[in-house]
């Protein structure tokens, strides 16, 4: 599984930063991005999708 | 004050107040009366001319579209902007506006809120977090023993003004005087417009001038200076600019967090199965926190139409203005699943609280730490309590949501 913001949505609500930090961080800006490529480790793909389901402008998707 | 100087609403769909107590009384109610009635966009000719979308789609769409909905006019009152203007010609018309960069629009908004973001980043408000659990509780050890408190008059209404003071380099003993301020500027929309109110608005502006004046002149290491001794352009912003901003982070970051915390601790007095499962396991605050920001979301903002247009079968005219409530957003059945039901566990929550869009709050990783932090120190505290059932919690008016009294009744202190 591998997960991706789009820069271009993101509008730095910083949940998935909050909700799974071991996937994603924020620049000084406060804007998202994710870690190691997207790439999940195996037992955090429910994390994956809490940050998926959580982020107001729909700017994180995942791929299986 | 029962009615704004419009009288009393005669129909909801056609002649709303969004300044009237009543509004923000029965807010769920009206929201979902008039959707029922397949009215999905109010209107209203009070203020000039406003008008009201409910469903989050359409809240969506004006938030995304700056060249259609400016920002310029983020809280509707009863001037028009170019009344507004004509009456204080020295304030920022488009883009900027008088409070950047909420009140600016592309392309300077994005330089002016760049400005910013750096100091409100996650990284940087973190830290606060001590500072705030000692305000906190230094709030309930100032309450002493008494069995009923007012938690909005003791407790909520002075968390955020104390941070922001600090962080603006604002003496806390003047906490009250600019608390009162910033309600007056955003409960009293539909007030009448009278000498006594004007001449709180200079005194307030007279205030912040001398505020600035004196980082002119001794700089200190705060948001002041900071804002001061920025550039945007290759140019110092203008005194007008560093004016407005330091306004908008007092207005903005006061009522709101006050709001949204006071909404919290309303729902948890009123609901004790979700008080007890706060207090026995507090890694649930967190989700908690933004199930009461979805459901009690405090702001609902405003834009103003750029030019004549048809939007979704209703005709607007250039300077109608538009609200955006976000807190209606997030009771959409079409985006929440079951959204009258607060679910303090709820696991799918792309709510709007802190807006959609290229104005998302600013301040929102320092609200989310306030209410937070807010919480989690009243549930330590004070592990049971009550709504005082006597008193009758009264509500804000304007557009931003939350009681104003919170009579409680403490059963366990710890």
């Amino acid at each position: 599984m591998r997960v991706h913001v789009d820069s271009s949505k993101c509008q730095g609500h910083n949940r998935c930063y909050a909700l799974a930090p071991e996937l994603f961080d924020v620049d000084d800006l406060g804007n998202a991005f994710e870690l190691n490529d997207g790439v999940v480790p195996a037992g955090l793909e429910d994390k994956a999708r809490l940050a998926v389901a959580n982020c107001p402008e729909f700017a994180i998707t995942i791929e299986d | 004050m029962t009615d704004t100087v419009y009288g009393p609403v005669t129909d909801w769909a056609t002649d709303f107040d969004h300044g009237a107590p009543e509004y923000n009384n029965n807010i769920h109610q009206i929201w979902d009366d008039l959707k029922a009635a397949g009215c999905p966009i109010a209107h209203t000719e009070r203020y000039g001319g406003v008008w009201l979308p409910l469903t989050h789609d359409l809240v969506k769409e004006i938030a995304y579209d700056p060249s259609r909905f400016s920002s310029l006019t983020p809280v509707v009152q009863q001037l028009k902007p170019s009344e507004a203007l004509l009456e204080d010609p020295e304030a920022l018309g488009a883009p900027i506006g008088p409070v950047p960069p909420i009140s600016s629009d592309p392309p300077f908004h994005a330089d002016a809120r760049r400005l910013l973001l750096p100091a409100f980043s996650p990284k940087v408000i973190d830290p606060w977090r001590k500072e705030v659990e000692e305000i906190c509780n230094k709030l309930i050890d100032d309450m002493g023993d008494t069995d009923v408190i007012d938690a909005a008059v003791q407790y909520t209404q002075h968390i955020p003004v104390l941070v922001v003071a600090q962080m603006v380099g604002l003496p806390l003993s003047d906490a009250d005087q600019f608390r009162g301020w910033v309600d007056m500027v955003l409960g009293g929309i539909g007030a009448e417009r009278s000498e006594e109110r004007m001449a709180q608005f200079m005194a307030m502006d007279e205030y912040l001038t001398k505020h600035i004046e004196a980082h002119i002149a001794n700089p200190q290491d705060n948001l002041t200076s900071y804002l001061i001794n920025s550039e945007i352009f290759g140019e110092k912003l203008s005194p007008r600019h560093v004016f407005g901003t330091i306004l908008l982070l007092i207005i903005a970051g006061i009522d709101t967090t006050w709001s949204g915390i006071g909404s919290s601790l309303w729902h948890l007095a009123s609901n004790p199965i979700d008080r007890r499962r706060l207090v026995e396991n507090p890694e649930k605050i967190s989700m908690a926190v933004e199930e009461f920001l979805r459901a009690y979301a405090p702001v609902t903002m405003a834009r103003m139409v750029t030019d004549d247009m048809e939007f979704h079968g209703v005709q607007m005219k250039k300077e109608d203005r538009v609200l955006l409530p976000f807190p209606a957003a997030n009771r959409d059945e079409n985006q929440f699943a079951d959204p009258a039901i607060v679910d303090i566990e709820r696991e799918e929550n792309r709510h709007a609280a802190f807006g959609l869009g290229i104005h998302r709050c600013i301040g929102s990783n320092l609200a989310r730490l306030e209410m937070n932090v807010a919480i989690e120190v009243f549930l330590k505290r004070f592990p049971d309590f009550e709504l005082e059932t006597s008193e009758q919690v009264t509500w804000s008016t304007g557009q931003v949501r939350g009681p104003r009294n919170l009579p409680f009744r403490i059963n366990v202190r710890a």
